[in-house]
């Protein structure tokens, strides 16, 4: 029984991960049809932030939280220079945007690489998010992981903070009215190619946001943008373009299935199970889990 | 460590097998290694670029901390050395073309370096059709003996079966696999299993990640529901940081399930933490604070030439030792023909940093002695145990009677 809780318990936290991961793609990519590869060197970017504010700040807790909006900050505004400098000018020209964003990710990777150094930089965690708490004591004592609580609540305040800033807020309502007809806005007096920037600016800043919080559960090198943004990307198609309420489901939905695979099988062959499983379900639903088709975009 | 080479490896290694045939069938009268005038040239063959870089790089340094010494010292033969260095660049079929570079336009004596299996299984037939010699600094899975390459890294019975012995005597009845998927660690968990059925030591669980994989919740779930003795870890790169970080999230303390890891040296521990990897252990011949005059010297020298902050590490030291061993071949055949090395390579000794290594020439592996350490919270390894003396190369472990029905 501990077993099946502490593998959902699992699941739900690889869940949230991808769900930070994907959280910012699902504004630029999925409401905006950007396809950004340089959004895993977004993420990147939100780790360095962390290794460099511990660097002046010691108390690593404190460095954590602060961490959180400069990362925001710095990501952002580095996803705002892109935006200006190179994706405005490619907005009907997808496949160009990818290459030139993939260029731009390698740079990204070189310029860490000759900033920091080509090995990992290590952070220290805070004492109280190495340990865990005890959920059910006793000989076979069921534990969840403060890191791992950590993340999942971050995630689901990202997740809130975003979806009433589209839902409620005048900017969020103009990003709405551009993905819905982007011409229309305009005869409307919505400056689109601003509001294209604030919400590059807002999805690249999520990615600094999650770079922070990956600092808790895995490396921080050069290269640890390339290994996440293909998952980001699955969470994304498999959710539906555009959709947020996509994104949510399924990114827990694989984090779940993720775990249970792994611990009936190996984790080489849930791998493979959960992508098969994926292109089942494209096979079927083409289109994603939600269609872009409601009115609604929240 | 040896073999950090992927699936991708594999793959390649069929296309260059090829492509190294070719260039080599093509003038198999060998270009004769240039030794005239006062200066003998040697090859440096390493990864300055690429993934391996990080780890390669620091190969490098050491093999041209030994060849500055050697020269300050008057050189080999009254020659003084002189190092050619070419990137691999981490890519198997460049290893080698630079190695064919090497041999035929340079016409180097001797060559030193490579990394990974695959990049080693890659140059082995340029310098065996070639006749010219490779020394190779690293820790691999065995099985493995060229006429042509002196090993001077651990065989496994020079550090994964001493690393069970250790265990053994810690009264550790059971223990857990951990590994990144792909030939190193799956020929190294065969080798421990083996040993383990023959031992009476319970493996409880083999797990496997992909190379690169940074996922590890699930896998010390199971390490933890399993209650072994202790973990066998042979990951490799970026996952044993992501491991580490996820076990000490488990509550899994080097005290309750120590971890010994075969591919964490003094360099990566830099990368993961000491946060996170205080107490837990590791096995090789070498660590930065092994005691000894040749170890303060060595290490003094390298930290003079490349930085205070820069730990040497097994691989650093074996190369270093590579180079005096070779100018001990050289001077006892007084010649550089690679035939007369090798048949002066047999009893050749040095004091190394690790201690005393003795060439074995009949595997042209070295006698090394196997350590355990503990990984301290200052970052360094202290040594908790090692074999007493050096213990004689045994690449496919014949001398061990339950590993007959390996490879």
């Amino acid at each position: 029984m501990t077993v099946i809780l502490g593998q959902t318990f699992t699941g739900i936290s690889i869940g949230a991960v991808l769900l930070l991961i994907a959280l910012g793609l699902s504004l630029t990519f999925g409401q905006m049809n950007v396809i950004n590869m340089a959004h895993g060197e977004f993420i990147m970017a939100g780790a360095y932030t962390t290794y460099v504010l511990q660097k002046s700040i010691s108390s690593a807790g404190l460095s954590l939280l602060v961490a959180l909006p400069v990362a925001f900050l710095v990501a952002g505004a580095l996803g705002a220079l892109l935006e200006w400098v190179l994706i405005r000018r490619l907005y009907l020209r997808p496949l160009d945007t990818l290459l030139v964003t993939w260029g731009v990710s390698l740079m990204l990777q070189q310029a860490a690489r000759d900033i920091f150094g080509a090995p990992n930089v290590q952070t220290r965690a805070p004492d109280l998010l190495t340990g865990n708490i005890t959920v059910i004591g006793g000989d076979d004592p069921l534990t969840f992981a403060n890191s791992r609580l950590f993340i999942l609540g971050l995630a689901i305040a990202a997740v809130v903070a975003l979806s009433l800033t589209l839902r409620l807020t005048p900017l969020g309502r103009r990003i709405r009215g551009v993905v819905q007809n982007r011409d229309l806005a305009e005869v409307s007096g919505i400056s689109t190619s601003r509001v294209d920037r604030t919400a590059f600016f807002i999805g690249s800043g999520l990615a600094g946001v999650a770079g922070v919080a990956l600092t808790l559960v895995g490396p921080i090198g050069p290269t640890m943008g390339t290994n996440i943004i293909i998952d980001a990307f699955l969470v994304i198609v498999v959710g539906g373009i555009g959709q947020l309420k996509g994104t949510v489901i399924v990114a827990f939905v694989l984090g779940v299935l993720q775990s249970v695979l792994e611990y009936s099988t190996t984790v080489s062959v849930a791998k493979v199970l959960v992508l098969v499983a994926i292109v089942a379900f494209l096979q079927w639903r083409p289109q994603g889990l939600y269609t872009l088709r409601t009115r609604s975009l929240v | 460590m040896a073999g950090a080479a992927a699936l991708t490896a594999v793959v390649v290694l069929s296309a260059c097998g090829a492509k190294t045939d070719a260039e080599g069938g093509s003038s198999d009268a060998a270009a004769k290694a240039d030794t005239s005038g006062d200066t003998v040239k040697v090859g440096l063959l390493n990864s300055l670029s690429g993934t391996m870089a990080i780890s390669e790089v620091t190969v490098r340094d050491s093999l041209k901390l030994a060849i500055d010494e050697i020269n300050a010292s008057g050189g080999v033969l009254g020659k003084k050395v002189k190092p050619i260095s070419e990137d691999g660049a981490s890519d198997w079929p460049t290893f080698a073309e630079k190695a064919n570079k090497l041999i035929k336009e340079d016409r180097v004596t001797a060559t030193f370096g490579c990394w990974t299996s695959a990049s080693r299984k890659a140059v082995k037939p340029v310098f065996e059709k070639n006749k010219s010699l490779l020394f190779y600094p690293v820790q691999y899975e065995g099985l493995e003996e060229s006429p042509y390459i002196f090993y001077t890294g651990a065989t496994t019975n020079q550090q994964i079966v001493p690393a069970l012995d250790y265990l053994k005597s810690q009264g550790k009845k059971s223990i857990y696999l951990v590994g990144s998927d792909y030939v190193f660690p799956r020929t190294a968990n065969k080798i421990i299993k083996a040993y383990a059925k023959a031992n009476g030591m319970k493996v409880l669980g083999e797990d496997y990640a992909p190379l690169g994989s940074t996922e590890f919740s699930t896998i010390a779930n199971k390490v933890k529901a399993a209650k072994a003795d202790a973990v066998f870890n042979t990951l490799n790169g970026d996952s044993n940081v992501a491991f580490f970080k996820e076990y000490k999230s488990a509550g899994l303390t080097a005290k309750s399930m120590p971890v010994v890891s075969v591919s964490i040296a003094e360099e990566e521990v830099k990368s993961i933490g000491s946060q996170y990897l205080a107490g837990q252990l590791t096995a090789w011949n070498y660590y930065q604070t092994t005691a000894g005059e040749a170890n303060t010297k060595f290490v003094k020298a390298y930290k003079a030439k490349y930085g205070q902050d820069k730990p040497t590490s097994d691989p650093m030291e074996a190369a270093y030792t590579s180079v005096y061993l070779w100018k001990a071949m050289v001077e006892k055949a007084k010649s550089f023909d690679p035939e007369k090395v090798k048949a002066a390579s047999d009893g050749i000794t040095f004091d190394a940093p690790e201690g005393e290594v003795t060439v074995d020439g009949a595997s042209q592996h070295i006698y090394k002695t196997a350590r355990i350490g503990k990984i301290g919270t200052d970052g360094l390894i202290e040594q908790v145990w090692d074999s007493g003396k050096a213990i004689k190369p045994d690449p496919y472990l014949k001398g061990y009677d339950w590993a007959s029905g390996l490879s």
